[in-house]
This record gives C-alpha cells, structure tokens and sequence, in this order.
C-alpha cells in the first residue's frame, strides 16, 4: 500500500493529508464517499507552502475523515510498520522521503502517529492556522498542524504556515506568529496529571519517566497533579465531535460530488445506497452517535452539557496553566498500536482519546516530541517548542 | 355562531445585499440563467467556511428598529439540519438560539381600524436553492442561484383578526422595506407562511393549528386564508372532517388548500451553534452607526413633502418608491421648489413612461438633466410643450437637454419680429374668428393664439405670442 493516495511531484519535499484540498488533484479524505471529488481551490495552508517556495509530493493517506487512532479506517488501506500502525505522512517523515507533513488534528491521529514514529508534530492553538481548504468535521477543533523529523523544522514550517484568514472566521487576529523561546526550560514548571499517566501502559509510563528524568536534570521543575476534569474532556469531546461530523458529512449524498451508487430508483434510495456503500463503519456509528445527541430531547443532556463541560475544562487548564508553564502527558495508551476489526473502532478511538482530548476540546497546543505529549496554554507554543527542542539534543529514546 | 380567526404570520423577505450572505456571490436571485450566481461555498463543497456579510447584519437591524423590536447585542448563528436535493450542505445556517431582534410591535391599520400587532423575533438566514422539474426528461434539477442569499424571517405573535390586517401588513412590510432600501421586495423576495386557527367569538382556548406554507402573491394569501376559515369552520359546525395540527399547501388554480405529507412537520432539525461563524456583538457604537446611516421612513418624509406644498396624493406617490424621493430631493436641491418638481415626476416622467410600458417605478433619469429641463423652461428658453419633448428624449435615450434643443430647434420663438409676421398671417387667414373676439367672444382669442403657435411648431414664446396678438386685434377694434 502506497502511502499517497495522489503523488503529486516526486522531487518535492512536503506531504500533504488528504484532508487537505489541493487545486485539481482528488481528494478522497480517506473515505469511499468522496472518490473521484476534485476541489477548485489550494486550501490556504497549501497555499503558503507554495508562496514559500516549497512544492507538494503528494496527497498522504489518512483514516476516513481523520476520525480513527492511526489512519486504520482509509476505505484505501493503512500504513503499518512491522505489524503496527503508524500513518502514512508520519511514515513518509520518519523514511526521510519528506521534510514534513501538513496534517489535520481533530482527533489525535497525527499526534498518535507522530509517538509511534518517533517524529515531532505539533498541533497548534485553534484559529492560527486557517481551515479553509480543510475538509470539515469536526469544526470547533479541528487544526492543521505539521509532523516533521525535528522540533526546529516543525516550528519552521508552521511560522510559514500560521496567521489571520479573512475566509476563516475563526481565524485569530494576529498576522503572523513569533514561536521563538522567551522562558528556558531550566526556568519551567512542568507537571503531569496522574489520571493520564495511570491509562498508559509500561513502555509509555518508562518513557515519560526518562523525560522527566531530563527535565529534572535540565534544571526544569516537575510535579505530579491530579486533574479528574481530563474523563469529562473525553467525553465531551466525543460528543462535540460527532455532532459536528455528522452535520459535516451530511453533504455527501452521492449528487454533487464523489461517490454514488450505480443503481437507484429514487431520490431515497440514492441517498441511502450511496451513502451506505460510501462510508466506513466509524463514520456511520459517529453519525448515529452525533445524531443522537442533537435530536430533540436529547440536546440539553448531551450537546449543550459537552458545551458547557468545554467551558469547565476550560477553566480548570487556565489554572493549571497560572501555575505551570506545560503539561506533559502521554500521547496514547501505547506505541504499539495493532490493526482490530473494525466493528471496534468506535470504542477504540474514544478509548485512545482520552490522551488528545484536553488539547481537542480547549483548542489549547499540543506537541508531540520523543513520544511524549506537552501541552501548553493558548498560544504559547514557544514553550512548547523550547521544551521539544531540548528533548530533540537529549539521550531519551525517540 | 361567530367565530373569530386568529393568525400569525412567518413571513422571509430577501435583504438587498450586494453579495450573499456567507460567500462574495451577487446578492440577488433573479439571474441570467441557473447555476451562474455559485461559487465553491454556496454549492457547498468541503473546505469553505462561512463569511459574514456584515451589510445583512446592518440591513436585519433596521428592520428591526422600523419594527420596534429590541436588538439583540449579542447574537449568534446555528446550523439546522434536513436533506433536501436545494440545500447543497445538508443544513441551513440560521439563528435559532439568539436571534438578532426580538420583542417588537407593529400598528396596521385596516377600514376597521387601528391594532397593533405583535413581532415576536427576526432572525437571519440563508435561502436554499431551488427545484425546477423538467417535465420532456421527468427530471428535477437544482439552481443553486438563490442558495445563501441572505433573508431575515419576521416572525408575529397570532395576534391578526381578519384578512385584512395580513394583507394591510404585508403591504406595510413591503413598502417600509422597499423605501429603506432594506429588501427589494420583488416578486418572490418575500414569502410567507400563515398560521390560521378558528374559535368561538368570546372564547380565550386556541382552536386546532394549520400552517400554510410559502405563499408569495397577497391575493393568494388572502384566498388561503378565506378558505382555510370556512374549511375550519365547517369542520367545527357540520363535522365535515377531523382537524388536525399540520402543514398545508395552497393550490392557486384549484382554489383550496392540501395536506402536505407530514414528513416535514415531524422532522427533528436538531439545531446547534455554528463553530465556523463566532457570535457578532452589536455594540453601542455599531448599533448607532447602522441607525444614522437609516434612511427616513416614508411616512415622515411624506409629512415633509406636504409642508413643502406639495399634495399629500403626490406626497403619498412619490414615498411609495424611494428613488423617486432621492430624484425630487436632488433636483430641488439644485434650485428648484419641490412642488415644482413633483409635477414633473409624478406628471410628465410618468406619462412618458407610461407610453412606453413602463411604471414611475422604472424612471431613470440623472438629477442633473431634470433640473436642466425645468430651468429652461422656468427661464422661458424653451416652452413647456418642448420641455416634455426633450423629457422625452432624456428619458428614453440619455441625450443632452441643452445640445438636444438646439440640435432640434426647440429653442422657444422669442423673435417679436417673426411673431409679429406670423400674428398678421394669423389674422388673415382667420377672420371669423377675429370677428368673434371683436364681438365679445374672448374665448376665439384662444383659438387664435393656438394657430399662432402651431404655426411656430409650438416653439413661440407665448408670452410674446399674446402680447402681439392683443396689439394687432387692438387696432382692429
Ligand atoms: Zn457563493
């Protein structure tokens, strides 16, 4: 299985998702439904890679919508390393083939590939890097971030990226970003949340020791805190999540664009064969999910409380954050992440996003470095690349 | 027994933005053809996000302040979800939590009276596209021209009586917002759903509900509404038919209203904030922004064309278009009385259109031109007679007052000499009528006076006309 869905330019070195549209070149987002669709426009992200002088290889793989643990649910196949999932852009990035990758985060996929590569990817804060061009699910967290083999080359690439889009409404005010380091890391306060670490298993609880080791040595102080909060950010993000997926993917309906069904009688069963042969199975269990929770009776109790509970998690990270520069988490459960039937991936995902969810649903930063993740308040990715940068000179194991 | 109708009117009117209301398209739906007013965004494909047109926000705020309503400092937009082949995202974004104005009221007045009729909100939204069947292919195909043109929905309280009132305040809408440039109000730019129930006169329970959907013309609303209160009635009285809470559709041709498959009515459109539009907060310095910029409303500048001298029918005529205000505010600002300029329009403009086929509606003519014209003619350089021609000219094909006259040898006869030839031949050739005049027939002087001025092609100064005319029968006597 090739890690493009669409190669591009052999000589060029940035990947792109194919969640991301690209002027003329198909755009499948992984998904079955959307085959054969052609976007008119360069997504802005895309755009300024190419005003900066790079050129795209291709179009990388990615599980339908984005919506899985590591790409395992592309109606085109997955990328997998020695039996283990890894994703195709963090693969490309790790294999030397790409400088680095522009990914969609909405559901930690890309910062769960990243840790299993042992590659850097950092999702940024919401609203620095325009969405438009940027196939929409989940709306109000979705990001766009970029996987590279460094700390250094991602904060590079997304300085290019970053910056106000008037055709993003949610786009922040600021031109452009300065990502460069004003706290040291031997001036930080780190902690970690218990409940995080507790939901890992050994590997990834070795490895978090080792950085803590190192930050320690760095002269960089490091707590341990509890934060109960982070099992209500999980669920509420799934909640958010698929309500807004649903609504987004509503539009595939087999006339304007993408796949449909090669036989019908009417209007109905157009709508319905194309959509039932369109869309994977996570997809469709996010779609009755995300239903579910809108439908009349049922919003009070489940989307408005998710958007309420958004607005808790909020606030307690904002302490948080008044008393410590990052956090540092686990990534995922694991890093050896096996391909499972599908049937399962509905409960998988949300398993594993127990791990992103914090940064998905506050729209706060997250990189992932030396297979750990750090999390840090609203636009303050220079202390997270400060941190990573170390971590990328240090002896932990990447 | 009598029974009392109680309505409330859903009614969506199209803002006259210059582009829809999420994406740069031409605002309007009337297009060449379909499908050549869409971009990616309104056809919804994937990657494009909504862009608030802040001209609609603008234009929903008037609205709301002609209305009397409260607008809403904070407000926001939600997404509302069902599948129909015209709505290309699968959902419309519209405001169902925070709607920009709530609360307002309104007086309309009918030959019955004066009543005020509850706003119970305005909301914004964008339109969805549109169906049209092709019968030769049995096929329908969709026009996605009118998809996100931007409407504000006024909703009322059931607080209208008689078809009358519906009809008295659909025409006030209408007019109110033609006049203020909010909405165009061209056919299909307002639409209507009416909310009809029936009960005993004197009872305060609220009988069973009907909703007729998406009626434009106000003589079908007016049918619909006689019909569905005679259906109600009957039903209540004669036991005809069982009614039932339900959404019905009005056929012009037959005459009657038809159930709708309940399908619609029993949709969930599971509403929920847009992510991609943030709340637009209306500030006070905003809020007061949009308010100077609102144009009169039409009642006000009638009442100020009526202390300018002029009658109130054509006071009441020219506030009917707001064009025709801003035409006569012009002219006279270049230094003629309104008055005058009123029966201009309201005379002259409108009679030259109307050999044309055309109302005063249509009247396009520069401030600049007109005001020309009616100097000329003020100032005697050309008479009133060759001032329509030239109105004409103007009019119908843009040309130049001055240079058209000249070229045309309007210029008014004021040659006392050439008159006077004329005036002699006159009276030569019209001795029984000079006969008359001398005999005490003062009105043979007219008719003398006209064969003067045909002979001068009815370029002669008439004052000249006259003077030499009375001269020459003077000496006659
Ligand atoms: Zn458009």
């Amino acid at each position: 299985m090739s890690n493009y869905i669409t190669e591009i330019d052999q000589k060029c070195e940035i990947a792109v998702d194919d969640t991301i549209l690209i002027k003329d070149v198909e755009c499948t987002a992984g998904s079955r439904i959307l085959g054969g669709f052609v976007p008119l426009f360069d997504a802005e992200a895309v755009e300024r890679i190419k005003k900066a002088g790079y050129g795209i290889k291709g179009k990388t793989n990615v599980g339908e919508f984005g919506l899985d643990i590591i790409g395992e649910t592309s109606y085109y196949g997955e990328a997998q390393e020695n039996g283990n999932l890894i994703g195709a852009a963090a693969d490309e990035v790790k294999n030397r083939k790409v400088k680095a990758a522009l990914c969609v985060d909405l559901n930690g996929a890309p910062r769960r590939a990243a840790a299993v590569s042992g590659q850097t990817f950092i999702k940024p804060t919401y609203g620095t890097v325009s969405r438009y061009g940027v196939i929409p699910c989940a709306c109000s967290g979705e990001q766009i971030g970029v996987m590279s083999d460094s700390s250094e080359n991602t904060k590079k690439f997304l300085t290019i990226i970053a910056g106000r889009d008037d055709k993003d409404g949610t786009s922040l005010k600021n031109d452009s970003y300065d990502y460069e380091s004003k706290t040291e890391l031997s001036e930080m306060n780190i902690c970690l949340i218990k409940e995080l670490l507790d939901a890992a298993d050994e590997k990834v609880a070795a490895r978090i020791r080792s950085v803590v080791n190192f930050l320690e040595k760095s002269g960089a102080k490091t707590e341990y805190i509890s934060v109960p909060e982070v099992r209500y950010a999980q669920a509420a993000w799934q909640i958010l999540l698929a309500a807004e997926t649903c609504n987004n993917i509503s539009r595939y309906d087999g006339v304007k664009f993408g796949y449909r069904t090669p036989d019908y009688k009417d209007i109905d069963e157009l709508y319905i064969k194309s959509r039932t042969e369109g869309l994977g199975i996570l997809s469709k269990e996010t779609l009755i999910y995300g239903s579910d929770v809108l439908s009349k009776g049922r919003y009070d109790v489940c989307y408005d409380k998710a958007l309420r509970v958004r607005r808790v998690v909020m606030d307690k990270m904002k302490d948080v954050f008044g008393k410590y520069d990052a956090v540092l988490i686990p990534a995922g459960s694991t890093f050896e992440y096996k391909k499972y039937p599908l049937d399962k991936a509905f409960e998988n995902v949300y398993k594993e996003s127990l791990f992103t969810a914090v940064s998905s649903i506050t729209g706060m930063p997250a990189i992932v470095s030396c297979g750990v993740q750090l999390v840090a308040d609203h636009l303050n990715e220079s202390k997270l690349f400060e941190i990573a940068s170390k971590l990328d000179l240090s002896e932990v194991e990447k | 027994m009598k029974y009392e109708i109680v309505i409330g009117l859903e009614t969506h009117v199209e803002l006259a933005t210059e582009s829809k209301i999420f994406c740069s398209c031409g605002g309007h739906s009337n297009q060449e053809g379909p499908n050549t007013c869409v971009c990616p965004a309104c056809c919804g494909m994937p990657g494009m996000l909504p862009v608030m047109n802040k001209r609609a926000v603008e234009l929903a705020v008037m609205a709301g302040t002609m209305l009397n309503c409260q607008i809403n400092k904070y407000t926001t937009f939600d997404k509302k979800s069902y599948y129909y082949p015209d709505l290309p995202c699968a959902y419309q974004i519209t405001q169902w939590f925070h709607p920009i104005c709530t609360n307002g009221c309104v007086e309309v007045k009918t030959a019955s009276g004066s009543r005020k009729i509850g706003i119970k909100q305005i909301h914004m939204e964008e339109d969805a596209g549109k169906l049209v069947h092709d019968d030769w292919t049995d096929t329908s195909l969709v026009d996605f021209n009118r998809t996100s043109v931007p409407l504000i929905e006024i909703v009322s309280r059931p607080d209208f009586r008689s078809k009358e009132e519906v009809v008295a305040y659909l025409e006030m809408l209408k007019s109110t917002f033609r006049f203020a440039g909010i909405s165009e109000c061209e056919e299909g730019a307002m639409r209507c759903d009416v909310n009809i129930s029936v009960r005993p006169e004197g009872s305060t329970e609220l009988g069973v509900r009907t909703e007729i959907k998406n009626m434009s013309s106000l003589v079908s609303i007016s049918r619909a509404i006689e019909y569905e209160t005679a259906r109600h009635i009957d039903a209540i009285e004669r036991n005809t038919e069982v009614l039932v809470q339900e959404t019905r559709r009005w056929d012009d041709i037959k005459g009657r209203t038809f159930s709708m498959r309940n399908k619609e009515t029993a949709a969930d459109y599971r509403y929920f904030p847009d992510p991609n539009l943030m709340p637009i907060v209306i500030d006070d310095e905003w809020f007061e922004s949009i308010k100077a910029k609102m144009p009169m409303m039409a009642e006000e500048k009638a009442k100020i064309y009526v202390e300018q001298g002029i009658s109130e029918e054509d006071a009441r005529d020219l506030t009917s278009e707001r064009k025709l205000c801003e035409l006569l505010d012009k002219v006279a600002e270049l230094g003629t009385s309104p008055k005058t300029v009123a029966a201009w329009i309201l005379t002259d403009c409108a009679g030259i259109l109307r050999k044309n086929g055309k109302v005063i509606g249509e009247l396009s003519i520069k401030p600049q031109k007109l005001f020309d014209i009616i100097s000329m003619v003020e100032k005697g350089t050309i008479t009133r007679g060759a001032g329509k021609k030239v109105l004409a000219a103007v009019i119908e094909k843009d040309v130049e007052p001055e240079q058209y006259c000249r070229e045309n040898a309007l210029d008014a006869q004021t040659d006392s000499g050439l008159i006077a030839s004329i005036v002699k031949k006159v009276i030569e050739q019209n001795q029984n009528a000079v006969k008359d005049y001398l005999g005490g027939k003062t009105k043979a002087f007219q008719a003398l006076f006209g064969a003067c001025m045909k002979e001068l092609k009815g370029n002669g100064d008439p004052a000249v006309i006259r003077a030499e005319l009375e001269k020459e029968l003077a000496g006659k006597q």
